[in-house]
């Protein structure tokens, strides 16, 4: 998405968080994965499907918390209304709040604390090869920037193998690939009169084809 | 899709805290501790650290560009969002500057939690289409002969800029060298300036 205008000066005292609340909604994000049974990825999936104006609106911090709810509402640990609910009341509403659902975390266990995993097949890939990311367009979770999309580039770097988000993200196994920093010319992702500059991304195996 | 109220993200923000607080779900004082994690103890100082640890030993640079983990590690610095770790050296001639357009993705290890700007939508879709722009408005105008590359961090591998030691600083110790070095020189949206000179 474009046409943000230019980017807001930094303040050169920013606090790390600029608000009381933002303090509580990092930390319940951070915990809403262990109560919610799920994963950094699912997290992640689970900001991605934050409504887009919520999104823009909230801030960092707001869609955190958003997803926080999402993970908690797929879990069934809370009910869809819960935080509704509870923050009219806490307000001094009168609201009838729903009943607490029985939780259904999903059925997930990682093989490894965090997201590298080792991966005993040799890299499709190697340094110097051409390559071109998939024009793929997952209804889920993913990795892969819209605009690398079909573009051609170059491999500059195999990094250590890591577990699949689009997979992981929903509970549909590890899939540990191999990671590779693609490098992108300015011109391939944005047309001959975009500034002149090379841009890398890191790209999981199976987004990736080689160059015909 | 619409709802006919928007309540505000502070108050489901205590909202959800009290649900899960009241079913043991959450343990407050656990809460707390991550946030003074994150406000108190991790924050750029550990990545000023490296840097000047780099520009002073040259022994450790080599380590630090050849395996930015392990050598982030040796410092003690190491956790959440900072299993991998590489690091991009900064030349007069090349200059590196980092960005996660899917989540603001940042190696909390060494600089601790992301600015606002690294967070906004407009340098997350901007700086990687027109980076010489976005850099101009952070002030960093950036000759010609050099040549930008931005590193799009969207897997879990990290990103550390090594910026320039800048000029005049021969005489100065390791600690002093730490306190020039700023967060936005190790994103890459700034030069760590010389003692005593006005950005």
């Amino acid at each position: 998405m474009q046409g943000f205008g230019p980017v807001a000066a930094p303040p050169t005292d920013e606090p790390v968080f600029a608000e009381e609340w933002q303090r509580r909604a990092f930390a319940l994000a951070l915990l809403s994965m262990r109560v919610s049974g799920t994963n950094l990825d699912a997290f992640r999936h689970a900001v991605d499907r934050v409504r887009p104006l919520d999104y823009l609106a909230d801030g960092y911090y707001g869609r955190w918390l958003r997803g926080a709810e999402n993970l908690l509402v797929d879990s069934a640990i809370i009910a869809p209304r819960a935080v509704d609910a509870r923050a009219r009341n806490l307000r001094g509403g009168q609201v009838d709040e729903p009943a607490t659902p029985a939780p259904h975390r999903p059925d997930y266990r990682p093989s490894a604390p965090g997201s590298l995993r080792s991966l005993d097949t040799a890299p499709r890939f190697a340094p110097g090869d051409a390559v071109r990311a998939r024009d793929l367009h997952p209804t889920g979770h993913t990795r892969l920037p819209r605009y690398t999309r079909g573009r051609a580039g170059t491999v500059r770097r195999v990094l250590p193998a890591a577990v699949f988000p689009d997979t992981h993200a929903h509970f549909r196994g590890e899939n540990t690939q191999h990671v590779y920093t693609v490098e992108f010319h300015s011109h391939e992702l944005w047309g001959a009169d975009a500034e002149d500059f090379l841009l890398s991304v890191d790209l999981y195996d199976e987004y990736l084809e080689p160059l015909a | 899709m619409s709802t006919p109220e928007q309540l505000p993200i502070s108050l489901r923000t205590a909202a959800l805290e009290s649900i899960l607080v009241e079913r043991n779900l959450v343990d407050p004082k656990v809460m707390d501790s991550y946030i003074k994690m994150y406000e108190s103890d991790i924050g750029p100082l550990n990545g000023a650290k490296v840097v000047a640890r780099a520009w002073v030993d040259a022994e450790y640079r080599r380590r630090l560009l050849a395996d930015g983990t392990a050598a982030v590690a040796e410092l003690g610095f190491k956790g959440p969002q900072t299993e991998h770790i590489s690091v991009l050296e900064n030349t007069p001639t090349v200059h590196h500057v980092v960005v996660c357009t899917l989540c603001s993705c940042y190696p909390w290890a060494v600089l601790g939690l992301p600015p606002s700007w690294y967070k906004d939508p407009a340098y997350r879709s901007r700086v990687v289409r027109e980076p010489r722009a976005v850099l101009h408005e952070f002030g960093l105008d950036l000759g010609d002969d050099v040549e930008i590359r931005v590193a799009d961090s969207v897997s879990e591998c990290r990103y550390l800029v090594l910026p320039q030691r800048p000029p005049g600083t021969d005489g100065l110790t390791e600690e002093q060298l730490t306190t020039l070095v700023t967060r936005d020189a190790m994103v890459g949206t700034a030069r760590v300036a010389a003692p005593g000179s006005v950005i």
